[in-house]
Parts: structure tokens; sequence; C-alpha cells
């Protein structure tokens, strides 16, 4: 396998260090003799753990026209990531150890990016009956992390049993917080403007209601909980009151809940339909401040690739969701870094080792030291790029960001030593 | 104007008196033995509707007719969300017949806008109403109605003039649009109906809001009721019909609370017994046919001015502003 030099990387956004990969592990102070290694100028650009997903949609199996295990993990790579969970809400429905293999498996011999399949909670994500956890656990998958996303575990009783059921392994109930009684037909945030636009509110109590319950009984129980996408100001005030109570309660932000806002419903056009919907200013500003103080353990993508005629038609027609895996460490670098919200280094915390350490995974999300596993990103922070929806390796086109000046550029990414990207190119 | 009609929000006071002036010429027509002008001769007007409305989509036809249009009906009942036809096949089907104007009714909020700004047609865009959204052309009849019937007392204009619109706002494009046009226009809107039929947010809108029917109506100059459709009825926005109509319905006991010049209206169909009582709807006040009879005239005058341009519309004789005639032709024929 190739050997690689890099030269110059600013570790975390500090002083320039060379690093050495090879073998799949990490360097930092061995063999500086540049003969037998492919060395790579990376004077100016930032060197960070391999970013770790905690929210992906892969489409595969069952949406293969949106996306596949293999182009969703290529767009994974692409943005800088070396390991991503792909959300159980597939065709089949990843429920059963037979379809968390598969998946597992598809990642495996694309070796973009690691795939970690998510569990479903429930049957065919239909929230009646506890789906197989402990088979997916034991399975060669290894799932630990386990989602109804799409769909919220909105029954009390279901949603007590299967924060207890995952103790058994370790596992993590990451909850879609969404209030179905409250979010009937809903298209969009509640606020003035769904009331001017005539588009059915989804309001943030919503969320709000059941990440309240759910802290409280993951609480009552003793075990873990992990809140998907967080979009209300309110819900990152909740989930500070629990961890300062000491429960055993982490939460994701996805970058479009961080950077873009409710105002642009207005254009009806669909791009902008997400699921928890786009917020107000202060919402955002909140999300920000709940990932900077750390209230907010990670980001995720949600990265929810859509069918051209999914998105080219009325709102009320279209699908939720929008991609993220490409563009999220220029929308952190734009909402948090250039912000001075967070450091480099804090950047590595939120996208590789705190989503690592959610979804006990073991060999992504280390810090880059000697011996690590040689999972590593390089991002050059000084340049800055119109997005285009062409450009995407991704199978859809469904980015909101397209026309969108934002900062930085993944130039390559590295998982266990092997280029995944290079150049800022697919290797 | 604009190049499409796809909100209240879209006409400027200038824009929304042009059309209410433009539409008291054309009305003249209405008394006419021959009702047909030739201004929109050799144009496509599509009535493109996902939802069934006879007497919008009549009145649109009757407009178009009138001004020499031809006109296709276009019904397409269902849409993309019940996997018929998409929006936008539609759209590229009606391009390439070819045709200058699409009306468009849809059940989804923001067709419209999608039909206008997506790239999917060249023609001019109008919304005959779009889900909960708007409803603009209703809009201008209204205020095309209350203003011929307020504007002599009233300096000729809606300025000051209170105007209480009462029912279902939350699901109401009409009452979207006429908070919105009416405002413009200088009235004074306030919306009455139970708090879970007014929208969040409401208080941000150009209006007041109030839930006490009895507290706005004897200062009222128009009194617009809003059809509670069926289905709000099996919703919980209220606990029975009968304890709606007791609170919100206008009967005869409320009208006589009414001053003398205030006239009752409703964008139809109304449901009788519900929101207003048949002696109210039937009784002098009452301007719910005229404004049927409004509808059209306001319809050609939208028409006129997004497909015919800044010439006058009929030739000759009417109310001052009048020059020459339309595209030469003698059109008092």
């Amino acid at each position: 396998m190739t050997s690689y030099l890099i030269k110059n990387a600013r570790l975390l956004g500090g002083d320039p260090t060379d690093i050495l990969i090879q073998d799949g592990r990490v360097a930092l102070d061995g063999d500086r003799d540049e003969r037998g290694h492919e060395v790579i100028d990376a004077t100016g650009l930032i060197a960070l753990p391999g970013l770790v997903d905690l929210h992906t949609h892969l489409r595969e199996p069952g949406r293969e026209d949106a996306e596949t295990v293999l182009t969703g993990t290529q767009a994974a790579a692409m943005g800088g990531y070396t390991a991503v969970h792909a959300m159980a809400n597939t065709d089949p429905v990843a429920d059963t150890a037979g379809v968390v293999e598969q998946v597992w498996r598809l990642g495996r011999e694309g070796g973009y990016c690691d795939v970690y399949p998510v569990g479903a909670v429930t049957v065919g994500l239909a929230g009646q009956q506890l789906a197989e956890l402990g088979a997916m656990a034991d399975s060669a998958a290894r799932v630990r992390v386990f989602s109804d996303d799409g769909h919220c575990v909105s029954d009390a009783v279901l949603m007590r049993r299967a924060l207890e059921y995952v103790k058994a392994f370790d596992g993590v109930v990451a909850q879609h917080a969404q209030e179905p009684r409250l979010t009937e037909n809903a298209q969009m945030n509640e606020g003035e403007l769904s009331g001017r636009l005539g588009l059915a509110g989804w309001p943030a109590v919503a969320e709000e209601a059941v990440i309240a319950r759910d802290c409280l009984l993951a609480a009552h129980v003793g075990s873990r909980l992990h809140v998907c996408h967080v979009s209300t100001a309110g819900s990152v005030e909740l989930i500070r009151q629990a961890k300062a109570s000491g429960w055993s309660v982490t939460a994701e932000v996805t970058p479009h809940h961080l950077l873009l806002t409710d105002e642009l419903a207005a254009s009806y056009d669909p791009v902008y339909k997400v699921n928890p919907p786009l917020r107000t200013a202060a919402d955002t500003e909140a999300l920000r401040a709940g990932l900077a103080d750390g209230t907010i353990d990670a980001v995720a993508t949600d990265h929810a690739p859509h069918p051209h005629e999914d998105k080219d038609c009325e709102w009320a027609a279209a699908a939720f969701g929008m991609l993220g895996l490409e563009t999220s460490l220029s929308v952190v670098q734009e909402t948090m870094v250039d912000t001075g919200l967070l450091t480099w280094a804090d950047v590595a915390d939120r996208m590789s080792y705190a989503p690592a350490r959610i979804g006990r995974v073991t060999d992504h999300g280390r810090p880059l030291e000697d011996g690590a596993p040689a999972n590593v990103v390089l991002y050059d922070p000084s340049v800055r790029h119109v997005v285009e929806a062409a450009d995407s390796v991704s199978l859809s086109r469904n980015t909101p960001y397209a026309g969108m000046e934002l900062p930085g550029r993944v130039v390559a990414t590295f998982l266990r030593g092997r280029a995944t990207v290079l150049d800022a190119k697919l290797a | 104007m604009k190049k499409h009609l796809l909100s209240a929000a879209d006409l400027s006071r200038d824009d929304a008196e042009l059309v209410l002036r433009t539409a008291e010429e054309l009305r003249s027509l209405a008394d006419r033995p021959i009702k047909k002008l030739p201004a929109l001769r050799g144009r496509t007007v599509v009535n493109l509707f996902f939802e069934d409305s006879t007497r919008t989509r009549i009145s649109f036809e009757a407009a178009a007719k009138r001004l020499s249009a031809d006109v296709i009906n276009f019904s397409a009942k269902g849409s993309s969300l019940s996997k018929g036809e998409s929006l936008k096949d539609t759209a590229l089907t009606l391009e390439a017949m070819g045709c200058d104007a699409v009306v468009i009714r849809h059940g989804a909020s923001g067709a419209p806008h999608r039909l206008a700004n997506s790239g999917w047609v060249r023609a001019s865009v109008v919304n005959a109403g779009d889900g909960t959204h708007e409803h603009p052309t209703q809009a201008l009849l209204d205020a095309f109605t209350m203003w011929r019937h307020l504007g002599s007392r009233n300096g000729g204009t809606l300025d000051g003039q209170r105007i209480a619109i009462i029912g279902d706002v939350l699901h109401s494009r009409v009452a979207r649009s006429n908070a919105l046009l009416l405002h413009t226009l200088g009235a004074e809107v306030t919306l009455v109906a139970p708090p879970t039929l007014l929208p969040v947010g409401v208080d941000s809108w150009p209006v007041e809001t109030s839930y006490d029917l009895d507290g706005v109506l004897p200062k009222a100059d128009a009194v617009m009721m809003l059809r509670v459709q069926r289905e709000r009825m099996n919703g919980g926005f209220f606990p029975t019909a009968r304890e709606y109509s007791r609170r919100y319905g206008l009967d005869g006991r409320r009208m006589a609370t009414l001053q003398d010049h205030t006239i009752v209206m409703h964008p139809g169909p109304m449901v009788r017994g519900m929101e207003i009582t048949a002696d109210v709807a039937d009784s002098d006040r009452s301007v719910i046919v005229e404004q049927v009879t409004n509808g059209v005239a306001v319809r050609m005058a939208v028409l006129y001015l997004l497909l015919g341009g800044s010439e006058p519309a009929v030739g000759g004789t009417v109310a001052g502003t009048v020059a020459g005639n339309v595209e030469g032709e003698g059109a008092d024929a």
C-alpha cells in the first residue's frame, strides 16, 4: 500500500507538522526521509481526524435511484468522512440482522468509507413492536445505534422499553423527536411565515415535548439517549438542563440548521423542505451556542438524497430532506470557526471524536497520534467556492447550498491509510 | 403590474386602484346587449384547475371570453399528490400548446409560485386560489364591491373603512388575500375568529384581531363572513357547529346591530345556518350576488392588465380615464 508523507499540515489547526501515513497507521515523529513515500505538500492545510457522521441516508436497499451505498460513501469521502452511520429507513427497513449486514458489507466492498448501519427500533419503523435489536447488535455489523429516524418513537412505553433493552449491549436510542399529532401534515416551521405562506406549521413544541419526555425516561431507566437533529432553541435548553442533571443524553445538530432559516421557504422551492424544518435566526443562534458550549455533542449531516422529480414539484408534494455530506465541513467553518465559536480542535471533537464515542465506533474518532488508525482529512480553509449542485458525487442534486458561496475545501481523505480523496477528487 | 398575480402582496396601491378603475369600466359592459370586447383576441387563457371550483372557473371563463380570448379549460383533478401527472408535466404540456395566461387553482399552497418561477411556462400566471395561502382575485372583487358601496361616502377610497372578516381565518386563502389587499387600500381590517382558527403569527399581520363578534359588528362598514368547511367541524377546532353559530354566526339579531350603510359579504359557497342565516344572506344589506357579478369584471380587468398592457380597456366613453380604442377597433360596437 502506498505510504504518504504529509508535509507541513496544521494538525487540528496548530503548528505545521509532518504526518506519515504508513501501513494504515499514523506516525508523527518517525522517518522524515521522503524516499519511498508519496509526498503531499500540505502547507496551509488543516489535518483533522477522519470525520464520523451519525446520521446519513444511503437509500440502499430500495431507493438506488436516489443514492447507493457506493455513491453515498463517495460523497462522504469527498466531505472528509471516514465513517458514516446509515439510517434504517431503507426498503426493506434495516430492522433485521440480514439487512444491516448487507449494508455494512456494501460499505466494506466500496472501500470509500466505513458504514455503520443504524438499526430500526421497531419493526418496519411502524412504532408497534421492538425489532430484534440484539440480533443486529450481535451481527457482523455490530449495531450500537438504533433509530426509527423519520418517525418518532412516540409511544412512551415503547420508548422506555427500547432505552432499557439496549443497555444489554451498550446501545443508544437515537430519537427523531416529533410529536406526531402536533405535526400532522406539517410542512415548515410554525411561525409568522407559515401563517403567511399558508403552509401547515411544524411547531417547536412538537420537538421539545418529546425531548423533555425522553430525557426524563432516559434518566428514569438509566440509559443512553441520543437526540437527532436538534432544531430549536428550546430543545438546546432542555438538553442543557438534562446534562446539568448528569443524565446520559447526547445530541446532534445538522449543518443546515446551523446556517439556514425558515425565510427560505418563502420561495416555495422544496429544496428547502426538510424535517425537522428550517427554523428561525434565533434558533440557529441558539444551536450554534449549544454546539460551542458542548450542549450539542456532534454535527451530523442528515444527508438525505432525493431524485429530481421528488423536489421538482409543488412544496406539499415534495419529499423532506437535503444533501449534506460534501458541504458539512464548509458550513461548520462558516458558522462556527470563522465566527470564533469553535477552534479546529473543537471541530475534531464535534465531527469525529464525539460522534464516534456516541456510536461506540472504536476505529474512528481517535486523536491523530502515533499508532492511531490513519483516518485523516486534509482541509484547505483559505479558499471560497460557489456550490454547484452538478458537482456533487451523490446521485442526487438536492443541495440547499447551490449558488451559495462557502469557505473551504476537502483536499484529501484517508481511510485506514488508503487515499479515498486526493487533490479534492475521488482517488 | 407585475407579470404574474400570485399574491395580493404583488399589488401596490396604484396597481390595485388601476384594477378597480379598469373593472369599473369593464363592468359597464354587463349592461350592454353585446358583452364582448376584442381586447384579448388571439390570446389564449388556460384555466388550470386541480381542485373543483365551478364558480371561480366559470367566472374566469366568462371574463376571458368577454375579452375575446380563447379559453381552454384544463381540469386536472387530483394532482401529483395523488400520483397523477405532475404539475411540471402539466405545465410543460400547456407551454407546448402555447398559452398567454394560466389561471391556476391548486390544493397546494405555493403551487402558482412554482408554476411562475420554475421556468416551466412563459405565460402570465394568475393565482385562482392555492391551498390555504391566497386567492388574490377574490380579494380584488371583494375590494371592488366594497369600493362601489362605501367609496362614494368616503371620498372615493376605502381609507379608514372598517372591515370585519369573520370565520375560519386559519384555513382561508380569502382572508389572507383580503387582509393584505385591504390594508394596501387603506382600510382597517379586523379578523374575528375563535382562537383555534387564527394562524400563529397573526399578530404580525397588518390587521386587528378579536374573539368577540358582538364587539366588532357595530363599528364595521363591511362584514365578510367566511365559509366553515365541513372537514373543520371534525377537526376539533370548535366543539360543535351549534356553538360556532352561536358565537360566530351572523343572524338577524346581530345584523340589527350594524350601521345603516354596512354591507354583508360572503365569498361563497355559503353554509346557510352555520356562519350566516338565510334572512341575513337574503337581506337588503347582502351584496353576495353582486360579488359574483363583480368577480367577472375584476377578472376581466386582471387578465386585460396582465396581457393587454397599459392601454385603456374600453373605447370611448367611461370614467374620464379612457381615450381611444383598443387595437384601433370599435370596442363600442
